[in-house]
């Protein structure tokens, strides 16, 4: 085990930032302005892919919701994001729904500038807590590891179904020319930073909203169902509904989290949304991160998000050729393998979960053990809460 | 009965602690079992009686204490080993495998042997005659009884010199309790100690020769089994249905 | 027995009694609706039902593999599929000695090719004697690879109690490993065996199937019957049945699972060695090409019954079947769009495991 104590978090971090601060620098000859200017843009992706990681930390490090179709939520948010404030299609070539951009921006309060954002953020976010509640009937039925493959699966038939529609969202071409909030008030070059500013906001107002959730009563008892399942249910609480409205919840942060990303960008497609770089890679962030933990969903994205720019800093330096072509793999390969490695040596991730539970979770759990054998697994639910059962 | 020195105890547990995760179930527990014995643990629910059996089978890794068995130490080894040196151990539930036929239980049970194990079947039928006539049905589809009946026949196939029982009488009714429990003391007979945990006190004592009681973790009584029977203490407390 | 007890037994037997009927009538109606499937797409389309049942063999491959490990090991192994895939590089690789270079190809200086008369046709078939050794020393490989893996790093997964989840994730960190060790030695471009158009040959029904694909699905079908006759008629298939009952009474039952687990990993680790090699022959050789079969695979084993290798071989045939049949259906008057291909295995999938999680033969849980 790699300790239990602070010092990998704080190498981890520091060790990022270093690499992320120097290397561009280093390489633009020390000329901030561009550095600044990268680093904003690096700062804007750990905001945005922090909101997947704390929704899904919603999910999964709350509630024990095994989502492994991430990038269904993902795709949803900032198709929707994008079909309630682009133009209307233009026919022709690019065909899809939505395009209410224009019929939201009722000409006062410059109101083009905002209200179809917020409306778009809005809708994202409702469309997938409707898409969340609507699966979680089958959904929570399943044992986890079916879960996985299940919704695995539906996110790949959300993609068929992008792709084969034609009039959907403009299949494989994707949409483009997505506009963003407050455009017109900034310079092009000076916009990000006022984005960086949105993104932060916005990454705050839904971090102090979890937070708060988790310390509520109903957070408590979702503590207590993934201590022990059988106990909270047995008192009474109805374990599938807390189940249901944790997924809700996280599949709605994740919607947010789709549509910054669209504003951001300006354009998606479907390739944008492959099961790599939609949903592994903030299960990755969440786990080396610490899940359970919201905390640590923010480290996990800062942390994996500054290695991915690592390796594309290296492109800048003089490389052999035969290392500069495979990049991008042996980035994939660091990455998987740091993923197994965080799992096996110290699995509580780099920010491990305080042990908040509450007094009446104490009081359950100091019952006798359970007799039988043959038990179900319910303490392998977590990685983190605490020593394993030998 | 012999006197009980630690060279005649087939099987000595001295104070062992063992528990799950953050929570410890028992608390320093320690019995012996002498060649030739019944020995049967009793208590009530909660005591830690099937942690016991598990921390003595290497199903649970004990904290604390030790676990002699033929005198050698074997805290923390795995049951396969202990197998192979001749303790043998029967859940209380999920004793038999389902989707295997009566014939493919046995099997198991003689794993260790090789191709040489399918001679000990014939002694596990012989012993257990309803087993025999349905050598060839599905585990799965036997009634409770019977699967109590398979259970036992696979940990005996290899003739253990010690017999670990988990709540044989779980889930059956009187009659086939004690149709199961003469078959042990006739296993016994034949040279077989068995340690029994039990729920079933009363039945459990008089088959015993010797007992133990267990409550919260840790020993509470011991002695002859019909010493446990007569007491009062135990009648009011234990006894009980 | 009082009066009581006899009518409470009695209840609890009627319980029972209804239990069954309901479960054996989803049963009859899964069947029913399966057998149904087969015959409508043998009839409407006999060569579409032939590519089926081809690539249906190919996946039965693949998930008697995932279904072994899952039986024995207890976890769903997400990176069967990438696996798959490897064991056909390693055997592209044992026969041609390739890796990719930066713009050429880089070539070790002896191969399986070299051998001689090793690329020589074997009668109709593409291939020749070469890709059958370079197959087995895949097998070989891909089996020591993965109880590399196992050692290293689902052993002390094992050893720590850890949760379901944990294996998934963690099968899915390697899937991902896997794939980018795949991309990094053999370039994303995709590569065949061997290169040529081969004609197809015409069979009754108007079929169409190329020889290699009356190999194939031969192959498969032999290969599941040895599996069976390893589980059902050997020691070691025995043990490995009642492991997947029941792991901890299999261990007080003096089997020494670990090396169970070792033999699994070697009988997986060949089954998906050979099923990728048929896939490359198939299809081609990709790297994402694992990934997208994984979908498939698990929605036969599943259907089939998870834990159960006949039920691992219908279960594939079906999906398979279910899959290239479904080009020609009609939804609303619109034709099916080859795209939805693999969401049909995936409606399969869903369908089960909401309906009847065990499948068709799986066991009661």
């Amino acid at each position: 085990m790699i300790g239990r104590g602070r010092w990998p978090t704080l190498a981890a971090f520091l060790a990022v930032t270093a690499a992320v601060v120097i290397m561009p620098a280093e390489r633009s000859g020390w000329a901030w302005g561009g550095v600044l200017s990268f680093l904003t843009a690096f700062a804007i992706t750990v905001a945005i892919y922090s909101l997947f990681t704390l929704g899904l930390n919603v999910q999964w490090g709350y509630a024990g919701v095994f989502n492994f179709g991430v990038v269904a939520f993902f795709m949803l948010g900032a198709y929707a994001a994008a079909a309630f404030t682009k133009e209307p299609a233009a026919g022709g070539f690019d065909t899809y729904v939505g395009g209410l951009g224009p019929k939201l921006s009722p000409p006062f309060l410059q109101s083009e500038e905002w209200l179809p954002f917020l409306v778009g953020a809005l809708a994202a976010a409702v469309m997938c807590g409707l898409l969340a509640y609507l699966l979680s009937f089958p959904a929570l039925r399943l044992r986890e590891d079916y879960l996985a493959i299940a919704t695995i699966g539906i996110a790949e038939l959300m993609r068929n179904v992008v792709v084969a529609e034609r009039g959907l969202v403009n299949s494989e071409r994707g949409l483009k020319g997505i506009p963003r909030p407050f455009y017109s008030f900034f310079s092009p070059d000076d916009y990000q930073y006022f984005y960086l500013l949105l993104a932060l906001a916005l990454l705050a107002l839904v971090f102090w909203a979890t937070e708060r959730a988790l310390r509520s009563p109903w957070g408590r008892v979702l503590r207590a169902l993934r201590e022990d399942e059988v106990a909270t249910a047995a008192s009474g609480k109805d374990v599938t509904a807390f189940r249901r409205q944790a997924f809700v919840v996280g599949a709605m942060v994740m919607g947010l989290g789709g549509a910054a990303y669209a504003y951001e960008r300006g354009a998606v497609s479907p390739d944008t949304f492959t099961h790599f770089a939609g949903t592994f890679i903030f299960w990755a962030m969440l786990i080396v991160g610490g899940s359970g933990n919201n905390r640590g969903a923010l480290l996990g994205a800062y942390v994996v998000w500054g290695l991915w720019i690592v390796s594309l800093q290296l492109l800048g330096y003089p490389l052999p050729e035969a290392l500069r072509v495979r990049i991008f793999y042996l980035r994939d390969l660091v990455l998987g393998a740091l993923l197994v490695a965080v799992l096996l040596l110290r699995p509580q991730g780099l920010l491990p979960e305080e042990r908040r539970v509450s007094l009446w979770v104490e009081r359950l759990l100091r019952r006798p053990a359970p007799e039988a054998a043959g038990t179900r697994p319910a303490a392998g639910r977590a990685p983190t809460s605490g020593p394993p059962p030998r | 009965m012999a006197a009980s020195t630690s060279s005649t105890n087939v099987l000595e547990v001295r104070d062992l602690v063992a528990g799950y995760g953050e929570v410890e179930v028992l608390h320093g527990v320690s019995l012996r079992v002498a060649a030739g014995e019944i020995v049967a643990v009793i208590g009530p629910n909660g005591a830690g009686k099937s942690t016991l059996m598990k921390a003595i089978v290497g199903l649970l890794r004990p904290r604390a204490g030790q676990v002699l068995f033929l005198g050698e130490e074997i805290s923390g080894l795995p049951p396969e080993q202990l197998v192979a040196r001749g303790l043998c151990y029967v859940p209380q539930a999920d004793n038999v495998f389902p989707s295997l036929t009566v014939q493919e239980n046995l099997e198991m049970g003689a794993y260790l042997l090789g191709r040489r194990g399918r001679e000990r079947l014939a002694l596990a039928f012989a012993l257990f005659p309803e087993l025999a006539q349905r050598r060839r049905e599905r585990a799965g589809r036997l009634s409770g009884g019977q699967r109590q009946m398979l259970a036992l026949a696979r940990a005996l196939v290899l003739q253990p010199r010690l017999l670990l029982l988990d709540e044989p009488s779980a889930g059956l009714a009187p009659r086939l309790v004690e149709l199961l429990f003469a078959k042990v003391k006739e296993i016994n007979a034949a040279g077989t100690a068995v340690l029994m945990v039990e729920q079933n006190a009363r039945q459990a004592l008089k088959l015993a020769h010797r007992g133990y009681v267990l409550a919260m973790g840790q020993n509470r009584l011991e002695g002859p089994a019909q010493e446990l029977l007569d007491s009062p203490e135990v009648a009011r407390c234990y006894l009980g249905e | 027995m009082t009066a009581l007890a006899r009518a409470r037994t009695f209840a609890q037997g009627g319980w029972q009694e209804l239990r069954y009927r309901a479960d054996a009538l989803t049963a009859t109606l899964l069947w029913a609706l399966v057998l149904s499937l087969l015959v409508a797409s043998a009839l409407s389309s006999a060569d579409h039902f032939a590519v089926g049942l081809v690539v249906g063999s190919i996946y039965a491959l693949a998930a008697l593999g995932l279904t072994l490990i899952y039986g024995v090991l207890r976890f769903a192994n997400f990176a069967h599929g990438d696996l798959m895939m490897l064991g056909a590089y390693l055997a592209y690789f044992a026969l041609t000695g390739a890796v990719v270079g930066t713009r050429q190809d880089v070539h070790l200086p002896r191969a399986l090719e070299g051998l001689p008369a090793a690329s020589q046709r074997l009668g109709d078939l593409t291939f020749g004697y070469g890709l059958l050794l370079a197959t087995l020393v895949s097998c070989l490989a891909l089996a020591l690879l993965c109880i590399g893996l196992d050692r290293l790093v689902y052993r002390p997964l094992r050893r720590r109690r850890a949760g379901v989840v944990i294996f998934a994730v963690a099968s899915l960190g390697l899937a991902i490993g896997l794939r980018s060790l795949m991309l990094l030695l053999w370039g994303p471009n995709p590569r065949l065996f061997v290169e040529g158009v081969f004609p197809a040959r015409h069979f009754p029904f108007g079929v169409l199937l190329k020889s290699d694909q009356v190999f194939t699905f031969a192959l498969a079908v032999g290969l599941a019957a040895l599996v069976y006759l390893l589980l059902f008629r050997t020691r070691l298939g025995k043990a490995m049945r009642a492991m997947a009952d029941n792991a901890d009474l299999a261990r007080v039952s003096g089997i020494d699972t670990e090396r169970v687990i070792v033999w699994t990993w070697l009988l997986g680790g060949s089954l998906m060695a050979v099923a990728g090699v048929l896939l490359a022959l198939q299809a081609q050789l990709n790297p994402q090409l694992g990934f997208v079969v994984l979908l498939p695979v698990f929605a036969g084993a599943i259907l089939g019954g998870i834990g159960n290798p006949l039920g691992a071989l219908l279960g594939s045939l079906v999906v398979a079947v279910a899959q290239e049949a479904s080009v020609g259906w009609q939804l609303w008057g619109h034709q099916l769009d080859p795209t939805y291909k693999p969401g049909v295995a995936f409606i399969i999938l869903i369908a089960i495991l909401l309906l009847r999680p065990r499948g068709l033969l799986g066991a009661r849980t």
